[in-house]
């Protein structure tokens, strides 16, 4: 009567499927060509001198850039050197707030008071600008590493608290019911259905809090570091070094992306019920 | 299976539950007795509003009832707790652990079924006859197989009672009559007590010892008729003519409780 049932695939390699069929062909072929088009425009503006090439310089003054910043590197770094300085102070600060931000939001998604205490914090800072935090944050830690940890820490925080609560709010409730009439303790309730159930939701905050957090990269880098690929941009630029410039913010737009990718993939392992058929 | 018959005696004992309202105080259920026997099986019938679910919900111990208490094998219903088995509605397998972890969930949490949960599990995916479904995640299954699971993982933990709010409303027809036969199946080899809560004549006739029919506004006991079809009962049993009666007989109890309630709305 029953049909033979495939076994399921274990969760890395249906991950690894997925990565590399991210998109249908159709679309990956349509942004595909979004890129061509927008590198053809790059060529002809800079070729046909329509652009000054001190601001804007052509693709190979870019990428001579690259391969010179990659080997001599950039004011004593190179590329690798900027860009591990830079991914070591997100990463960094990007578990922290996730260490502390998840919890936080799980407990303020569970109870009112918490709710009500906390979120007057949060509610207030979340909307000021990183770089007027930072003058104060320098003021307190000094101008080295730990302000700049702390700003990035503090940009990661609100969407990561926010958005746990939203999915701890939204758990179907009958979720808890079940495991409360199945014997399980608070605590067994808060582990195993709290958490995964908000698991998707929570995963989709730290994907728009870890973007968050590298928009303000730059500002964190810009006081006082002698490495990373926001200061590298910054230092570039007093010397009007638009293809180093460029050739960082195509960097910074790669590994966010990349970044994003790991992401994805990580909640595809951790969370196996959630993949797509 | 330890000692299966001697556990399982439910006393509903004044209970009544009333809400607050912004109309107001309403009473959901007017005061009510019932004493359900180990191993009986017994139905709640009635319509919509009538406080049925409300009535299991205190059992399961979700609902404080507001006067009265609850006792089960002589212990007074405080809370949710793995004595009594919970089948939903609603689905509501966890959707993050595979099937057999939703079944051996019970047993984890609370140790409960002697051997290790993995063992407990696959014993009932074997009785569900979804073994092979094992590693699958609840969303691969068709509803009727999630309700078996549902089933299943309520069984996990050796209850005493297993109570049921309209477990089978979601599911087709034909998928409802072969869940129907395969839960008195399982019922006579575990001889638990079962309340089950339906809207549907026929199911509750098919099903029970015994059914407690209920009218709305307020809620509370109309009839309590004893159901003396012989078991196992199979697809003759339907076309009875002890069957017709039977079903009638709650019929009279519904459409009289129906215009009740009607009257009352109009006037």
């Amino acid at each position: 009567m029953k049909a033979d049932v495939p076994k399921p695939e274990p969760a890395l390699r249906i991950a690894a499927r997925r990565l590399l069929a991210l998109r249908p062909p159709r679309t990956l072929l349509l942004s595909s060509l979004t890129v061509i088009l927008l590198f053809c425009a790059w060529v002809v503006v800079t070729e046909t001198g329509l652009a000054n090439p001190l601001f804007l310089p052509n693709p190979e003054a870019v990428a001579r850039a690259f391969m010179e910043v990659s080997t001599e590197g950039y004011q004593g770094s190179t590329l690798i050197e900027h860009l591990s300085a830079s991914l070591y102070r997100i990463l960094v600060a990007f578990g922290l707030a996730c260490l502390i931000g998840i919890p936080l939001g799980v407990l303020m998604g569970t109870s009112e008071t918490a709710r009500a205490l906390l979120s007057p914090m949060i509610e207030f800072y979340r909307p000021l600008p990183p770089l007027g935090i930072y003058t104060l944050l320098v003021m307190w830690l000094g101008i080295g590493e730990e302000s700049k940890l702390a700003l990035l820490f503090l940009a990661a925080l609100p969407g990561l608290i926010i958005a746990t609560i939203q999915a701890v709010r939204n758990i179907d409730p009958i979720y808890v019911r079940a495991a409360k009439a199945l014997g399980a303790s608070t605590r067994t309730i808060v582990l195993q259905v709290y958490l995964p159930a908000a698991g998707p939701t929570i995963l989709a905050g730290m994907r728009i809090s870890l973007g968050f957090t590298y928009t303000v990269l730059v500002a964190a880098e810009i006081v006082a570091a002698s490495a990373g690929i926001g200061w590298m941009i910054w230092d570039a630029a007093k010397f009007l070094l638009s293809d180093v410039v460029i050739m960082g913010l195509i960097v910074l737009g790669l590994t966010g992306v990349a970044l994003d990718m790991v992401m994805r993939l990580f909640g595809q392992i951790l969370m196996p019920w959630t993949r797509k058929q | 299976m330890t000692t299966s018959v001697v556990t399982g005696q439910v006393d509903i004992k004044d209970v009544s539950v009333s809400y607050d309202t912004r109309s107001g105080r309403q009473l959901a259920v007017t005061t009510t007795n019932l004493s359900i026997r180990p191993g009986e099986f017994v139905c709640l019938l009635g319509p919509s509003g009538c406080g049925k679910s409300t009535l299991l919900n205190c059992v399961a111990g979700f609902v404080t009832p507001t006067t009265g208490r609850i006792l089960v094998d002589g212990v007074e219903v405080l809370g949710p707790g793995p004595d009594r088995g919970m089948v939903f509605q609603q689905y509501s397998l966890f959707p993050w652990k595979t099937v057999r972890e939703n079944i051996a969930f019970g047993p984890r949490v609370t140790g409960r079924g002697g051997d290790s949960p993995t063992i407990v599990a696959n014993t009932f995916l074997g009785m569900i006859g979804l073994s092979k479904f094992a590693d699958h995640y609840p969303r691969e299954l068709s509803g009727g197989m999630q309700q078996r699971v549902g089933i299943a993982r309520a069984l996990a933990n050796y209850p005493s009672v297993l109570l049921m709010d309209e477990p089978f409303g979601a599911l087709d027809s034909q998928t409802r009559h072969m869940m129907q036969a395969s839960l008195l199946q399982i019922w006579r080899e575990f001889g638990i007590t079962v309340i089950f809560v339906t809207h549907d004549v026929d199911e509750a006739v098919f099903l029970a010892d015994r059914i407690i029919v209920m009218g709305a506004s307020p809620g509370r006991v109309v009839a309590n008729i004893p159901v003396d079809l012989p078991r196992p009962r199979g697809d003759d049993c339907v076309t009875s003519a002890s069957f017709t009666s039977i079903r009638n007989a709650c019929l009279r109890h519904i459409k009289a409780e129906s215009r009740r309630a009607f009257e009352l709305n109009a006037g």
